[in-house]
């Protein structure tokens, strides 16, 4: 199983994404999807990827939910600082946080995250102290930031990677 | 747009708001360019574009088309997922090449390495 199949969660995906790109469920597209992703997934097990079983589905479901809330608050948040020029008392400045999570994936989607959101930028991660680097465009205080992100992002993406 | 006159007025209403919406949340993102002062604030404006405002033309996207052709038209979600994975990488490249490049020349508004012996100029590499 693990051999024939060895990323079964990825195989999904790309029989999905197949599946909508071609906007069919036709028996020929789940056929022709079905060997892309295996193909696509062998190839990706040369790599050597560390497994992470994705675990607490109802846990990805919440961050799905809690990381879209917060891109579109702080969406409207870095707009009104670049409209009016204004910061909320706050400057653009790094931070330190030391994080918990040790998983590659967990660190991976944790980046995207951060990224993908406006108004934090993952500068980098050290990984013998378990530091990450953060730049912050609204900084006012770091307290509030840390605890945002282990509380609201980390406790998550622990339970689903480790 | 030969097929606008088909769409019903509360899904053409909805679709013009969430692209013209999204369309404006790009132009602020893009006008954060030049309005924010350093490097490292500018690389958050263009995740505006990137997110809500790319959010609200898909969406609206996802609406016209499915509602003038009857069925769930979907695969815009890929190009959401695809943007989303795939923005990032560009935006940590640039950040840390600048982040490298401070380092190097020792500006003080950027935090020092935690390795200060593996810094580039030490580094037999």
């Amino acid at each position: 199983m693990t051999r024939l199949l060895p990323h079964p969660l990825l195989f999904l995906a790309l029989l999905a994404m197949w599946l909508l790109l071609n906007q069919s469920v036709s028996p020929g597209h789940l056929v022709l999807g079905a060997i892309v992703a295996l193909v696509a997934s062998w190839t990706l097990s040369v790599f050597r990827m560390e497994r992470s079983g994705l675990r607490r589905p109802q846990a990805m479901v919440q961050l799905a939910l809690r990381v879209l809330v917060d891109i579109f608050r702080s969406n409207l948040a870095v707009g009104t600082i670049i409209l009016t020029g204004t910061r909320g008392g706050g400057r653009a400045g790094f931070m330190t946080i030391p994080l918990d999570l040790r998983s590659q994936g967990g660190l991976a989607m944790l980046a995207i995250i951060l990224t993908a959101t406006p108004g934090t930028l993952w500068m980098n991660y050290d990984a013998a102290k378990g530091e990450l680097l953060l730049h912050v465009l609204d900084l006012v205080d770091e307290e509030h930031w840390t605890t945002l992100i282990k509380q609201r992002y980390e406790r998550l993406l622990m339970e689903i990677f480790e | 747009m030969t097929a606008a006159p088909d769409l019903p007025a509360w899904a053409a209403l909805l679709v013009a708001f969430l692209v013209v919406a999204g369309a404006a949340i790009t132009l602020i993102g893009s006008a954060g360019l030049w309005r924010l002062d350093s490097f490292y604030a500018r690389v958050h404006a263009p995740t505006l574009g990137a997110t809500l405002g790319t959010g609200g033309i898909l969406v609206g996207s996802m609406v016209c088309f499915s509602v003038l052709e009857s069925r769930f038209v979907l695969h815009e979600i890929l190009i959401a997922v695809f943007i989303t994975v795939t923005t990032p990488i560009t935006l940590m490249l640039l950040s840390r090449a600048a982040l490298y490049r401070d380092r190097v020349e020792e500006n003080p508004e950027v935090p020092a390495s935690a390795f200060p012996e593996t810094e580039p100029p030490s580094d037999p590499r």
